[in-house]
């Protein structure tokens, strides 16, 4: 009835829906930041039994002097940075080749990879931990540091490998082949020329490797026998009442990894016009 | 010789990986499913055996358990997906030269320990706490009023852990729709809502089944929220799990149901890469 009508003008797609939207994602993200303003918050509260209060008591900076005075927590905290960094470090020492096979050949099985890789990364942790243990305890394997340590490049390697692939599709084929016609083996074309172009890629699936591996509760749990990481250490402490050193702590943890991930993301940017 | 070295490079290159995987990984899962098939106790040694029965006993004694954490993990994943897709379009499509920013700042809860987040929600949540307490101290909340213990500050718990988690995936496959077709869209009179609809959901539909994917069977295996946030009412299948091994030291009935909740991440995969195929399938992941 109303094809007469003049076409309604199109407005320029959400000027008001768009404000909505902005608007809305920025309160998605004051969620996302709210538990970890507490915890930062609280780290200063006052803790009168040596438990953190569940009410604002008073400002104290008690709880960061003795931030390292529970021996078992810095130990199991020093066991954390000890398994993330060197769990990151071989998962992207493995990780590495496989990315480059599957960025840049086709080949009998690249498929079963892909889908290799998918599950180790879509496995339930639970899956994960239970099933190690079952190996673990096959093999009469002691729990500790050691299976810990297992657990976590298993499943490290599969993240390491989708980010370090996506640096390498990035990348010029040509170059490469260039080195290759200058007569450089293909060792050397690696180191001289693809090498420090992945570098950021690498730098980024460490880091990612290294917080997923301190992150990680469910699968240590499994695998962990009597020694403790951080979050094994915190997940105990629930039970009987949690010191403030553990929101000191991973304060320290989460100022920490920020100011690596920028510095990450300032060095890979800085890299950018050149490439 | 040149050439044979290049026809071996992609499986020299791909063999430390697999490897590892194998060991660590696939033999695993296999002698999980052994121990599932184990007579016997830690004592006295187990003998495998060739009766299935543990799957079904497994199931059928905590039924309830599995309903609950399958119901648990869909409904949170759903919510999620909810909440995660407005602010996945909105940096995809608006987030100008900032979008990584935007991501940064998603991505910040992860520097902060899983087990950290849970706690500081169980400590927002706690009916005593700065929040809830307060409230009920000026009486805008009845005194009986609490949230922890329930369901649905489990929900929650595993809705806030899964945030971020759904939003990457989200944003990788809107961030790649041409928006030259939404404008094309606009300019055939279509209605920004059929625009959505018709366009930029179906496009990025590969991207909202491998987030679900992956957050479904993440937030189906998880025990942390249950045990920080709920109560005895809200056991999920992680939490038997754990119990069968460490308290009750029940070895074969755990093994049981973990390769139980593993059958249906296979079952998921392939669901999903039949849909979508395989090529894309890592894309989405990290």
């Amino acid at each position: 009835m109303s094809s007469a009508a003049p076409p309604i003008p199109v407005e320029p797609p959400g000027t008001f829906g768009q404000r909505i939207l902005a608007g809305y994602t920025w309160l998605m993200i004051l969620y996302s930041m709210l538990p970890i303003g507490v915890m930062v918050v609280f780290s200063f509260n006052q803790a009168p039994n040596g438990h953190i209060a569940l009410r604002w008591i008073g400002f104290t900076l008690d709880s960061y002097r003795h931030a390292f005075a529970i021996q078992d927590l810095t130990g199991a905290l020093l066991n954390s940075l000890m398994v993330g960094a060197g769990s990151a470090l071989i998962s992207v020492i493995l990780g590495t080749p496989l990315a480059l096979a599957l960025a840049r050949y086709r080949f009998w099985g690249k498929t079963a990879t892909d889908i290799l890789i998918f599950a180790d990364i879509a496995a339930p942790a639970v899956v994960v931990g239970a099933s190690l243990l079952s190996l673990f305890l096959a093999l009469n394997l002691p729990r500790g540091l050691l299976t810990i340590f297992i657990a976590h490049v298993a499943f490290n390697i599969a993240f390491a490998v989708v980010v370090i692939r996506a640096r390498v599709s990035g990348l010029d084929r040509s170059l490469d082949n260039a080195a290759a016609d200058l007569g450089s083996t293909p060792w050397v074309a690696f180191w001289a020329v693809t090498f420090p172009l992945i570098l950021p890629g690498i730098a980024g699936a460490w880091m990612l490797c290294f917080v997923l591996s301190i992150d990680d509760l469910i699968t240590t749990t499994f695998v962990a026998g009597q020694t403790l990481t951080f979050p094994l250490w915190v997940y105990g402490a629930t039970k009987i009442g949690t010191p403030p050193q553990v929101f000191v702590l991973s304060t320290f943890v989460f100022v920490g990894g920020v100011c690596l991930a920028l510095f990450n993301f300032a060095m890979s940017h800085r890299k950018q016009p050149a490439t | 010789m040149r050439r044979l070295r290049g026809k071996l490079a992609p499986y020299l290159l791909s063999l430390p990986s697999w490897v590892y995987l194998l060991c660590f990984f696939i033999i695993p899962l296999g002698s999980m499913l052994g121990m599932a098939l184990a007579v016997g106790d830690p004592l006295d040694g187990y003998t495998m055996s060739d009766n299935f029965s543990e799957f079904v006993n497994a199931f059928t004694s905590f039924e309830d358990s599995f309903i609950r954490s399958f119901w648990y993990g869909g409904l949170s994943t759903l919510i999620t997906l909810v909440l995660a897709y407005p602010v996945a379009y909105w940096i995809a499509f608006y987030g100008g030269k900032h979008k990584a920013t935007f991501l940064f700042l998603i991505m910040l809860p992860f520097f902060v320990s899983f087990v950290i987040r849970v706690l500081a929600w169980e400590f927002i949540l706690s009916d005593q706490g700065f929040l809830f307490g307060s409230l009920k101290a000026i009486g805008l909340l009845p005194q009986s009023f609490h949230l922890l213990s329930t369901s649905w500050a489990v929900i929650g718990g595993l809705v806030y852990n899964s945030f971020a988690y759904y939003v990457l995936p989200l944003y990788v496959v809107l961030e790649k729709i041409d928006q030259r077709l939404v404008r094309a869209a606009n300019d055939l009179y279509a209605s920004p809502v059929s625009a959505f609809t018709r366009i930029v959901l179906p496009l990025s539909a590969p991207g909202v089944f491998a987030g679900f994917l992956l957050v479904f069977v993440t937030n189906v295996g998880d025990f942390v929220n249950a045990d920080l946030l709920g109560g005895p009412g809200t056991y999920m299948i992680g939490n038997i799990i754990q119990d069968e091994f460490f308290v009750n030291q029940d070895y074969p009935m755990a093994a049981a149901l973990s390769s139980l909740l593993m059958l249906l991440l296979m079952v998921s995969i392939l669901a999903y890469s039949k849909a979508f195929g395989t090529d894309a399938i890592q894309e989405y992941a990290a």
